[in-house]
């Protein structure tokens, strides 16, 4: 059973910055973190790679699912404190705006933290965050520090 | 070819066309590999660049995430008989396992059934050839003949 009176790890923007730098992907597509306090905003800036629909144009809803995912993790990361990163294992987008070519921002809620499990929500907006381009929820399973392989 | 010509084949004729006219399918080097009626197969090769778990080399999640997305896109599109414009609903994705690494992905999608305003779309994402072996499903259901106007998104929502 784990000491749930010990006093919980903060991460700082720093050691979450590190984590993400060290996965490509994040790099590809270019998103950022910025922390005040407790509250996490993942930053998508715009560049034209990101575009599904060139005709309207529109951000690949992959992309925005994508962005929203990484936001999740991140979120997980904070809330235990800094481990290891944690696996995907179903995400369900609902697409609610079609995202326009300028940047992006998400911000996620972990509805619960379980031991093996957490439970994860987070919405994607751009110009009014009443207004979200996007809303995820998904399960993802934690890795412990140790055991697990 | 005809005017009679059937969507599918007219695209299938132009697949790499569909993914050049698409910047981030472009980015990420999908091919598109096949298409039939109602039906797209798509695949993204490993990449460096691509890779979401450094520890392991495995491809980012959202890699797949957008393959799959985007196919399911092509097989909706597959299903008309005229070409409109569409937008996703929604996109239910369940990853079963880490993809292996170095490996192309490739999703095969299905439009199962198209109604006069929306389209459902199944699709698998495999790392090898053996079908019952899948990384990745996903269950999607996109809006058809949304008003969408070239252009309409250069300015901000009212």
């Amino acid at each position: 059973m784990s000491d749930t009176s010990a006093t919980p790890v903060r991460v700082n923007l720093g050691e979450l910055s590190a984590m993400f730098e060290a996965v490509p992907y994040a790099k590809f597509l270019g998103v950022q973190f910025e922390l005040k306090g407790d509250e996490l905003t993942a930053i998508l800036p715009f560049k034209d790679d990101l575009i599904g629909n060139p005709m309207l144009p529109a951000l690949h809803g992959g992309v925005v699912g994508a962005l929203m995912e990484l936001t999740a993790v991140a979120e997980i990361f904070l809330a235990q404190g800094g481990k290891k990163i944690p696996k995907v294992i179903d995400i369900s987008i609902d697409y609610l705006r079609s995202g326009r070519p300028v940047d992006t921002y998400a911000r996620a809620h972990v509805t619960k933290l379980g031991r093996r499990i957490a439970n994860v929500r987070v919405e994607a907006w751009q110009f009014d965050r009443a207004d979200p381009i996007a809303a995820l929820h998904g399960h993802f399973l934690l890795k412990s520090d140790e055991g697990e392989a | 070819m005809s005017d009679d010509t059937p969507l599918w084949q007219r695209m299938a004729t132009a697949g790499a066309m569909m993914i050049q006219g698409t910047p981030q399918a472009r980015a990420l080097g999908m091919r598109v590999i096949a298409i039939t009626e109602a039906r797209a197969v798509v695949e993204v090769d490993w990449r460096e660049d691509l890779v979401g778990d450094p520890e392991t080399g495995v491809i980012a999640s959202g890699v797949v995430t957008t393959l799959l997305d985007n196919t399911c896109g092509v097989a909706a599109f597959a299903a008309l008989s005229e070409p409109m414009s569409t937008a996703t609903l929604d996109l239910r994705i369940d990853y079963m396992r880490p993809a292996k690494k170095g490996a192309t992905i490739r999703a095969e999608a299905h439009c199962y059934r198209m109604t006069k305003t929306v389209a459902f779309v199944r699709a698998f994402a495999f790392d090898g050839q053996d079908e019952t072996d899948p990384v990745a499903a996903a269950q999607a259901a996109f809006m058809m003949g949304t008003s969408g106007r070239m252009g309409q998104n250069r300015r901000p929502p009212k």
